[in-house]
């Protein structure tokens, strides 16, 4: 009983370490001095009744978990519909449906929310890139943002200095972010695990601070602006087309809307995202795949079966980072500025956090998850300086109720001969 | 006599100031059953890991029908037809059991990225005959019934089945077995040795193993080769090991 009043003690003033100077203490601009101000009396009182509770918590641990055990065991979902839900034929089905869904919405949407879409979408393009790395190939990669980061400028200094145009420039921004993969990948491979995870991280830093430290060329902390709109067959969304080009509503000799051109980026974003699903999902099914898979299982037993590691591992980074390559270069064209800023370190926790969410290797489970991770933090606005708080929260409840994401991946069942 | 296979002479590996292997040399002639045994920590595994390129060996000649093979890397020597299982069974776990076969053909497929991605017949026609091989091998090894179910939850005897198929499935020229009947009951050492006996008779398959299970070593073997503390001990046919008196004195010690 004394210890656990001694941890039950503890534990309550953890909590008032953590959550007073976090929550209790308030800094308030006086002229142009910094004050720090205490919160209202309803936040003390509610951080102290939390410290209280805590205590409670831990003091009366045993008590509580046998009453936890006592209770029927109930799941958050049957193993039946878990399993329902992630059988492949279930997953194609309900991605046909979302699919269908994400083209018609739009035109019914408002601005703001299709604008949210394009944005989830570009999330979901970066997540399905970085499964194949992190989901299949099982190499922790941290530096992914570095490899969006390639994609974006690759069309912002195109497009700034010889004037290419988007659709020139996507796959030549897949192509460029290929090859820093491959590149960075033929040193990095040798590593395994923690180690891996520390210098793609290194790798990610190391390109965000060259963009940012390289001025004369990338526009240094200022980054790149006025970064030209995708256009349709040469036709422009913008009130006023350049010069001997047209705009999209003088042609059909619509009214110029401004919404057109949010919806035409969201199409735009939802090809890209679609097609980065098919060969994505056409990739798990080939050796290649296989190989993959294979190689995260047992990279020992791979090789004395004759698979080439190194190869196997620079393709799942390579191809990654292609798809994080075009995810870039189509941010760079909706956002119209980038800075070194947009592709900190956050971003790839985020990104690996979206594929952690939605359970390792599973497609239908990185979309839901890319949705979630972007579409909260955008409803809950007003409580954004929780963010980070909702964002722990969320991830140590998935770890508890279902650490193997929201739709984990299910095996391919092969069809035998002579089975019915 | 058949030609030899595999050829290794004065194989020496050394660990910093450590001798594993000194001096080991054997020869495998194609069809054979070749056993490798020795006490615990003789090397046995060592040379194994020196033949399949896991250890590159400190000196000494290995040479794979006529043509020098050692210090290539691991995977390359399996491409040359030295394919090996693993004392401890290593199967890719989470993967399926037919799952587990279509990988070790990867290099007998097309894995050329566009007729992937657009299903071409050529693709289709090659995944088509890798199923079926795998499917072939499933049934040898009796684990049909199995082939859908994730290998790691496999028996242990079906596991170190299944990891003999695996190898199988690469075509190899000599299969190396490390301890296939580590772990097994009687029953299914027996159903080992009639599978090592298919192999040879029906698949005309060549066979290295380490084993301490000397009533299958004794039965199956065409030839002996005994390590003791790294160095070559003795080389013959089964009659002729059981016989020898260094043989016996390293296993059971001076009377």
């Amino acid at each position: 009983m004394t210890r656990n009043l001694k941890s039950a003690l503890f534990s309550a003033v953890l909590v008032l370490a953590v959550a007073y100077p976090i929550l209790g203490l308030k800094l308030d601009i006086v002229g142009i001095n910094l004050a720090v101000v205490g919160a209202s009396t309803t936040t003390v009182l509610v951080i102290f009744a939390a410290a209280f509770l805590m205590f409670l918590r831990v003091l009366f641990n045993e008590q509580i978990s046998a009453m936890w055990r006592s209770r029927p065991q109930k799941q958050l979902m049957s193993d039946k519909t878990s399993n329902f839900l992630t059988l492949p034929s279930t997953q194609r089905w309900f991605l046909g449906a979302l699919v269908i869904a994400a083209l018609v919405w739009p035109f019914f949407g408002s601005r703001g929310a299709v604008d949210i879409a394009t944005l989830i979408l570009i999330y979901v393009m970066l997540g399905l890139g970085l499964n194949i790395v992190v989901g299949l190939a099982g190499l922790l990669d941290l530096g992914y943002v570095g490899f969006y980061a390639v994609g974006a400028y690759t069309y912002a200094l195109l497009q700034h200095y010889f004037g290419f145009g988007f659709w020139i420039c996507l796959p030549l921004a897949g192509l460029a972010s290929a090859t820093f993969g491959f590149l960075l990948g033929f040193p990095v491979l040798r590593l395994r695990g923690d180690y891996l995870a520390i210098v793609t991280l290194g790798f990610g830093e190391i390109i965000r601070l060259f963009l940012r430290n390289l001025t004369d060329i990338t526009g240094g902390p200022n980054g790149i602006s006025n970064i030209e709109k995708p256009t349709l067959f040469g036709l422009s969304f913008e009130r006023k087309a350049a010069e001997g080009m047209q705009t999209f509503h003088e042609y059909f000799g619509l009214q110029y809307n401004s919404i057109n051109k949010v919806i035409f980026l969201y199409l735009i974003a939802l090809l890209l995202a679609l097609l980065a699903l098919f060969v994505i999902n056409r990739l798990l099914r080939m050796p290649i795949g296989r190989a993959w898979e294979a190689l995260r299982e047992d990279e020992i037993a791979c090789r004395a079966l004759g698979l080439n590691p190194t190869i196997i591992k620079l393709s799942a980074f390579t191809l990654g980072a292609a798809f994080a390559g075009f995810a870039g270069s189509f941010f760079a064209a909706r956002q119209g500025l980038i800075t070194p800023e947009s592709f900190t370190f956050l971003e790839s926790a985020i990104i690996l956090a979206i594929v952690v969410l939605g359970g390792m290797g599973s497609q239908l489970g990185v979309i839901l998850a890319a949705v979630v991770m972007i579409l909260l933090p955008e409803l809950l606005r007003e409580f954004s300086e929780y963010r980070m708080l909702g964002f722990g929260a969320l991830m140590v409840l998935m770890m508890i109720w279902r650490p193997q994401g929201f739709l984990p991946m299910q095996r391919p069942v092969m069809k035998l001969k002579g089975e019915r | 006599m058949s030609r030899p296979l595999l050829q290794a002479s004065g194989l020496c590996m050394r660990f910093g100031g450590l001798l594993a292997v000194n001096g080991v040399g054997l020869t495998v002639h194609e069809k054979q059953v070749v056993s490798m045994i020795g006490p615990n920590g003789a090397g046995k595994t060592t040379v194994f890991n020196c033949l399949t390129g896991f250890y590159k060996p400190s000196s000494g000649t290995i040479l794979l029908d006529g043509e020098p093979i050692q210090g290539l890397a691991g995977h390359e020597i399996a491409r040359k037809g030295v394919v090996r299982t693993f004392q401890n069974v290593r199967l890719f776990k989470e993967m399926t059991a037919v799952e587990n076969l279509l990988v070790a053909q990867h290099r007998h497929l097309n894995t050329n990225f566009l007729s992937g991605l657009f299903k071409t017949p050529a693709y289709r026609k090659s995944e088509r005959e890798a199923m079926e091989y795998a499917e072939h091998w499933l049934e040898a090894v009796d684990l049909k019934e199995f082939a859908n179910r994730p290998a790691g939850t496999l028996a242990y005897g079906q596991q170190r089945r299944l990891e003999i198929a695996r190898c199988m499935m690469t075509r190899p020229r000599i299969l190396m077995l490390d301890e296939p009947a580590a772990g097994l009951n009687p029953k299914e050492t027996e159903d080992l040795k009639a599978l090592i006996g298919v192999l040879r008779n029906e698949h005309n398959a060549t066979v290295l193993l380490i084993e301490h299970d000397m009533k299958l070593v004794m039965s199956i073997s065409d030839h002996i080769v005994v390590i003791n503390q790294g160095t070559p001990l003795a080389d013959g046919t089964p009659e002729q090991i059981r016989d020898n008196p260094e043989v016996i004195k390293a296993y059971l010690g001076e009377a």
